[in-house]
């Protein structure tokens, strides 16, 4: 770890850089945690063919959607101001996904809005437009992580697995959604929520795999952080606990649909929260092998970092405004907590 | 491809997004303020018009918000992957003014808005009104933040330069540097404007389709009436705001007014065509002295022509003619909107004619806006922080036929929504009219979802 040799954390310089490395995470964290369910959602929306459930699937994300898109745009933006050369650096060579992500972006968010708004016989077109908005920008995140991970290698097999993380992160988020329509619906849809879950798994599984099988051999480096003794002893939860989360939800998505047929809730939570709880550990790893680097092996954190009265000063804003924002953010779930209910204003 | 000039095609892009993102913060800002005063209305009167009003233009800021949205996060990103420069060289002014943004506005809009248009029936009708105020507080503190950064590149202050990066040494004058007061009223009118002549358009279109209910008249009285008190006070506005760029960005002053020599006495010019080449106008007309009374205050003043700036001015023909639209456009808006607010006080109600023409200027703000925010980013030119960085320095290395394949996809994606919001505003204006209910909620539901008569009851609470 020679790169934080020179590193010292009682001096603001120090720690300031790694702070805003923190809010990022937690950000980009949130987002993909929180869009996901949502791009999730559009993703299936095409699974059924009935209108009534593609309203329900659609109120069921209504109110929430917005905000949890502003994680992104946080995440971004903490990128941008506090480390702008990684910005420069990470956003120039992810410049065409990035330009993907955002058509799909705003198909996805227009169509929210102009498919109850425009002409009846327009809806189905609006439709289309936010599952294949949802679906693009599934994808295009998926290629930027894999991108990412092999430190934006331009090459056929760089540029092959990213395309293959893509759709494992489509397959993830179908997961994530599926999740959330099972604890947020009932009747019918709920009971083929249920099913969609079960064909999202095999693929995130694959995802999370190859990940984890990829990131060690971008460098030495990140291979001894994992397999040096005896850090492999101590890093050894991270894929049990993975495996054993997924163990989890195959149990508790075998066991829903009969539960649910006699009228029975419970453990409808479950599919989600094992679902977010992959997300967090395959987060967290993904986060220990490449810390501190920004781009791998050529940018850290500290060399990336903005001024540092610059960074005091939105350390403040941060540090007085974010549990504002986690508050009411939670305050808006309680205010829609439980089974979806039509939506209209 | 090599024939393309990247730093044009980036600024191309910008410019297509920034534009098309702008038509919808105008009108949302507003319009967040017209939403709580037609609900608080509605709380102090209880007549039910006010509230019908109010869930007419819910949709229509609903609508709008989402555009503002998806355009704006495009935005956050091509900051920096269009103009790297200017965050390597300015970022610590920068990067603090967007990070509050983010923190202080989008988070309480994006949130709230749920709150405001699916809360109603889940949470106390004061809970409500609070959350309609906080959208509005939300989207005008994007404004500030965003203008007072905006500002900033037109009147920098507050910092200093060490090795080529902006160091800050005031927040209080970066944040109101010079011309930020100026251009801050003068938008937050602008966006006002716009919104009252879009109400008033919109109404009048539903009253000319026989839809004459009592919200219609409220919402097409107060888009009236607000349009005819603000305009005299944003052509004031608007002279300050131009003083101000006169003592400190001269040369837009002088493509604005197409004055090429440095002189006194100097001519309004009505009509002319700027030819860069000769450095001169052709095919002048002119009101002699009219410049430097306005200018300067004074019947002979000096101003200071193009030709003095050297290589460091802007374009003078997209300026000038820019700012003739604005100004044009702003006075038939006057014209149109006192021609109404007298009729509807003596009358008490529209002619055809009437209607038509407010019909035809719903979005008469949009172009005003537009062309004026053409005369004040084209006017910087060459600068991206006016005197400190150009925008050449600040341009990125991606190759130009990214860029172009880029454009061309953000360009039809933009024409394609432009259409379908224009559309569908005047759709929705049909439907509330014909008054057959939403199908949306309608639409009858299996007894599984449990949601058939709740819904039903959302919609009449």
């Amino acid at each position: 770890m020679h790169e934080l040799a020179n590193v010292d954390l009682t001096s603001a310089a120090g720690w300031l850089p790694l702070f805003f490395a923190l809010i990022m995470a937690v950000s980009m964290l949130a987002y993909v945690i929180l869009d996901g369910y949502d791009l999730g959602v559009g993703i299936l929306l095409r699974e059924t063919a009935k209108l009534d459930q593609k309203d329900m699937m659609i109120a069921s994300i209504g109110p929430f959607w917005d905000a949890n898109e502003t994680w992104l745009v946080l995440g971004v933006g903490v990128l941008l101001v506090a480390f702008p050369s990684a910005h420069g650096v990470i956003l120039g060579a992810l410049y065409l996904p990035v330009a993907l992500m955002l058509l799909g972006l705003t198909l996805r968010g227009v169509a929210f809005d102009f498919r109850v708004k425009a002409k009846t016989y327009h809806r189905p077109r609006w439709d289309r437009a936010f599952f294949a908005g949802s679906l693009i920008a599934s994808w295009a995140q998926g290629f930027m992580l894999g991108q990412l991970i092999t430190g934006f290698r331009q090459d056929g097999p760089g540029l092959l697995f990213a395309a293959l993380i893509g759709l494992c992160l489509i397959s993830a988020y179908r997961l994530l959604g599926a999740g959330w329509l099972i604890m947020k619906s009932e009747g019918e849809l709920q009971r083929k929520a249920v099913g969609w879950a079960m064909s999202s798994l095999w693929l995130t599984a694959a995802g999370v795999l190859a990940i984890s099988i990829a990131t060690p051999w971008i460098s030495p480096e990140i291979f001894d952080k994992w397999f040096k003794f005896p850090n492999v002893l101590m890093l050894l939860p991270i894929p049990a606990v993975t495996l054993g989360l997924f163990g989890v939800m195959v149990r508790s998505i075998r066991r829903l649909p009969v539960r649910l047929e006699q009228g029975n809730q419970y453990g409808a939570e479950v599919p989600f929260a094992c679902t977010v709880g992959i997300f967090l550990l395959s987060f967290y790893g993904l986060a220990y092998s490449l810390f501190p680097w920004l781009v791998v092996d050529q940018l850290t954190i500290w060399k990336a970092a903005s001024s540092t009265e610059a960074l005091t000063v939105i350390f403040y804003g941060v540090v007085v405004v974010f549990p504002v924002i986690v508050g009411y953010t939670i305050f808006a779930y309680r205010i829609f907590w439980g089974k979806t209910r039509s939506l209209s204003y | 491809m090599e024939s393309l000039d990247p730093v044009l095609l980036a600024r191309i892009q910008f410019a297509a997004n920034i534009t098309f993102h702008i038509l919808f913060p105008t009108i949302s800002i507003s319009m967040g303020w017209f939403l709580l005063f037609f609900k608080s209305r509605f709380v102090a009167t209880g007549q039910q018009y006010w509230m019908d009003a109010y869930q007419f233009w819910i949709k229509m800021f609903a609508l709008t918000f989402v555009l503002g949205v998806v355009s704006g996060i495009t935005m956050s990103f091509q900051f920096g992957t269009n103009w790297p420069g200017f965050m390597n060289a300015v970022g610590n002014v920068a990067g603090p003014l967007l990070a509050y943004e983010v923190l202080t506005a989008f988070f309480l809009e994006a949130t709230m808005l749920g709150i405001m248009l699916f809360g109603r029936g889940r949470v106390s009708e004061r809970t409500h009104t609070i959350a309609t105020l906080l959208v509005a507080i939300g989207t005008t503190m994007s404004a500030f933040w965003i203008l007072a950064l905006n500002s900033w590149m037109h009147t920098p202050a507050g910092f200093e330069m060490i090795d080529g990066q902006a160091h800050v040494t005031s927040w209080f004058e970066v944040i109101f540097n010079p011309s930020f007061p100026y251009r801050f009223s003068h938008m937050m009118i602008a966006s006002a404007l716009t919104g009252s002549f879009f109400l008033a358009g919109i109404s009048a279109y539903r009253w000319l389709q026989g839809d004459r209910g009592r919200d219609v008249m409220a919402t097409l009285r107060t888009g009236v009436f607000v349009a005819a008190t603000l305009i005299p006070v944003q052509f004031v506005v608007g002279d300050s705001h131009a003083l101000n760029t006169l003592e400190y960005q001269p040369a837009k002053i002088a493509a604005m007014e197409g004055i090429w020599e440095t002189q006194g006495s100097v001519p309004a010019i009505v009509f002319a065509w700027p030819d860069a080449k000769t450095q001169s106008n052709l095919y002048e007309i002119a009101i002699p002295h009219l410049a430097s009374l306005y200018l300067t205050h004074s019947w002979s003043g000096e101003v200071k022509g193009i030709k003095d700036f050297g290589d460091k001015h802007p374009p003078v023909a997209p300026i000038f003619w820019a700012f003739r639209v604005m100004v044009g456009v702003g006075v038939l808006m006057m014209a149109v909107s006192w021609w109404t607010a007298f009729q509807l006080r003596r009358k008490k109600d529209l002619s055809d004619l009437n209607a038509r023409v407010l019909v035809a200027m719903t979005f008469a703000g949009w172009v005003a806006l537009v062309a004026g925010w053409y005369v004040t980013e084209i006017g910087r030119q060459p600068w991206i922080v006016y005197g400190v960085l150009t925008t050449a320095q600040a341009a990125s290395k991606v190759p130009a036929s990214n860029i172009a394949i880029t454009l061309v996809m953000y360009l039809t994606m933009y024409a394609a929504l432009l259409a379908s919001y224009v559309s569908v505003v005047f759709y929705l204006a049909r439907k509330a009219g014909s008054h057959q209910t939403d199908e949306h909620a309608s639409s009858p539901q299996p007894p599984g979802l449990g949601m058939g008569q709740q819904s039903a009851g959302l919609r009449n609470a």
